[in-house]
């Protein structure tokens, strides 16, 4: 029964993954990129839900929306001054970039926030502590539930975004083939930065859910690309399906890890990670984002 | 086409910047008898910087491989080193031998990871390279979570141990870099060129594409294993969280990133700097480390080639040749410019 408590305990855990996923597999689809930032990116969001919350005392959902237009910004200026000039510059570029911008917000946020760890855990009142006990040994965590669907709902979103919305579609034309898009009228240059700001928006989502369900600290975001990366890596590139389906295979990994040894936890994750990796598919599911 | 057209590998001033090159080097060894013991140490730290950036410019300069693991091994030459130790092996022999093993181990890991590129090949590494810091942290022997000393290095007086690990440390950089050296001055450097221009035409023409990468990423692995061994040597102590830590990646980028990406020559000005702005700004901390990301940034955007390639480019000059350089006139244009290897 305890095994059966640690699997439902990966699903809900895979849910969070998924949603700090699916900004980094959105942006993998579109640009053949993989934004090193990401997770520091996420963790930045939740320093300025933090900020909020101490100048307002409001809840972290209410600190979301109002740090999700800053983000939103910040994504579209990263894309416009940073990723787009590195595009240019052929695959190795972007990679340097982002993991350069991924060392400056680690260590601006320990300069600006001191290296103690933070949580929002209190903050977000009875939804962190709350769960369903469902017998004995199962209970069902409230935010658990609440990350996994608002990580269904994110990623339900951006597809329902990208397959019936008319600039939906033309991400979709962008990521197949810029050069013919931009032929047809579209700006691709505009289209990315849009996807950028979408992907950093999903990042502070998930951002958000990493401040209320456990601790986190500036050096925090390294292991949360990892976590994102791998969920990205096993659920097939570009897919966001797929990602949603990795996270959970990755949280799964990861309970059952810890419900052997705790300090298995990461370990047992990323063994599966190299598995797929080793595996001739590569991932679950093919890229869909431009089919 | 005629006319005279000489490809030419020398010319008087990189025969004559070798030349000075290597009588430098070997008025190197001379350093401990010098200088100070505390300066001998800071030079021990310069000499595992070009050794590192040395090593990551092979991988992704020449190879195309942008490693964010090479943490891994750094790590696992400086716990194989004490590893050793603890096993009755002397301390300096264990060095040399941890570092054969970083190279060994990377043969089988290379199977796994050189099937990618891109970003699935550099975080790929840094996955690896967490996965080879919980297994040591998980050893009591190792000192855990909590870090350990070579105690074994006691045995020497202080002045000796120090000159000992700079000898040392000397020796596996011009190993590395001779290797490296000669390596891209042979017809595998040719085939590298080929590939870091574009991998599927460099195929397309009989190049071993993954063979060509195989040779750098085992090298890599040893150089940075040594230079792992080094670090111990010339720290005394490490814990896992440092000695495997990503920011050794950062400092790697910012070298080469700086001196510039492909060079031979490049890497080795990115550590003398990284080396003076370490010794400047020794406290500086989360702003020092700011510093190193955004001058990263700055020159992988603005200035790709990095001080060096900007340098060499601009004076169509080469110091430690390992390419080719064409001359004379021709009769006819020339189509484009030939590129000069490096």
């Amino acid at each position: 029964m305890t095994w059966t408590n640690a699997v439902i305990q990966g699903v809900f855990l895979g849910g969070f993954y998924a949603l700090l996923a699916c900004g980094l597999s959105l942006m993998f689809g579109l640009m053949r990129i993989v934004n090193l930032a990401h997770g520091d990116i996420a963790v930045l969001g939740a320093y300025l839900i933090t900020v909020v919350l101490d100048h307002w005392g409001v809840s972290p959902f209410i600190g979301f929306v109002a740090v999700l237009p800053i983000m939103l910004a910040l994504g579209y200026l990263l894309q416009r001054v940073i990723l787009e000039r590195s595009l240019r510059s052929g695959v190795l570029v972007p990679l340097l970039t982002t993991f350069g911008l991924a060392i400056v917000i680690q260590n601006l946020l320990l300069e600006k926030f001191s290296p103690d760890v933070r949580s929002l855990g209190g903050d977000a009142g009875w939804i962190t502590t709350a769960s369903w006990q469902i017998t004995n040994q199962v209970s069902i965590p409230a935010i658990g539930a609440l990350a996994l669907v608002v990580a269904i709902a994110t990623l339900g979103g951006l597809q329902l975004y990208l397959s019936r919305t008319p600039s939906g579609r033309r991400m979709r034309a962008t990521a197949q083939d810029p050069d013919t898009a931009e032929l047809v009228g579209i700006d691709s240059r505009s289209v990315y930065a849009w996807g950028t700001a979408i992907a950093v928006g999903t990042a502070a989502l998930a951002g958000m859910f990493l401040a209320m369900r456990s601790t986190f600290d500036p050096y925090a975001g390294s292991t949360q690309l990892i976590f994102a990366f791998e969920a990205v890596v096993i659920g097939g590139l570009g897919s966001l399906w797929g990602t949603l389906v990795g996270g959970i295979v990755l949280g799964v990994s990861q309970t059952i890890g810890a419900q052997i040894d705790p300090q298995y936890s990461v370990l047992a994750g990323d063994l599966v990670f190299l598995a797929v990796l080793a595996s001739p598919r590569g991932g679950i599911f093919r890229a869909r984002l431009a089919s | 086409m005629t006319g005279t057209l000489r490809v030419r590998r020398w010319s008087k001033l990189s025969a004559g910047f070798s030349g000075s090159f290597t009588a430098f080097v070997i008025a190197l060894i001379f350093v401990p008898v010098l200088l100070s013991e505390n300066a001998t140490a800071k030079m021990t730290t310069l000499l595992i910087l070009v050794l590192l950036a040395a090593m990551w410019n092979a991988l992704a300069g020449y190879g195309g491989l942008v490693s964010i693991g090479q943490q891994g091994f750094i790590g696992l030459g400086a716990y194989g080193t004490v590893w050793l130790c603890n096993h009755g092996m002397n301390p300096y022999q264990a060095m040399v031998v941890a570092t054969l093993f970083c190279g060994a181990i990377s043969l089988p890991v290379s199977l796994l990871v050189l099937r990618f590129r891109g970003a699935q090949f550099a975080i790929g590494m840094w996955v690896l390279a967490e996965v080879a810091a919980i297994l040591v942290s998980f050893d009591q022997s190792l000192g855990a979570g909590t870090g350990t000393s070579l105690i074994e290095l006691n045995y020497y007086s202080p002045g000796a141990r120090q000159e000992y690990t700079y000898w040392l440390t000397l020796g596996m950089a011009v190993f590395f870099l001779g290797v490296l050296f000669v390596l891209l001055r042979s017809r595998f450097g040719s085939s590298l060129q080929a590939i870091r221009d574009d991998e599927e035409a460099a195929a397309s023409v009989g190049v071993r594409v993954v063979a060509c990468k195989r040779i750098l990423f085992v090298l890599a692995a040893a150089g940075c294993g040594g230079a792992g061994a080094m670090t111990l040597a010339n720290t005394l102590f490490i814990e896992p969280t440092s000695i495997f830590g990503v920011n050794w990646t950062a400092y790697m980028v910012f070298m080469v990133l700086v001196g510039g990406l492909g060079t031979f020559e490049g890497p080795i000005i990115g550590a003398v700097v990284l080396f003076l702005i370490q010794n400047h700004y020794s406290s500086g901390g989360a702003w020092y480390l700011v510093g190193l990301g955004v001058a990263s940034m700055l020159f992988a955007l603005l200035l790709p080639r990095g001080l060096w390639g900007t340098v060499r480019d601009r004076f169509k000059i080469q110091l430690l040749p390992v390419g080719h350089q064409l001359s004379g006139v021709a009769s006819t244009p020339i189509p484009a410019p030939a590129e000069e290897a490096s």
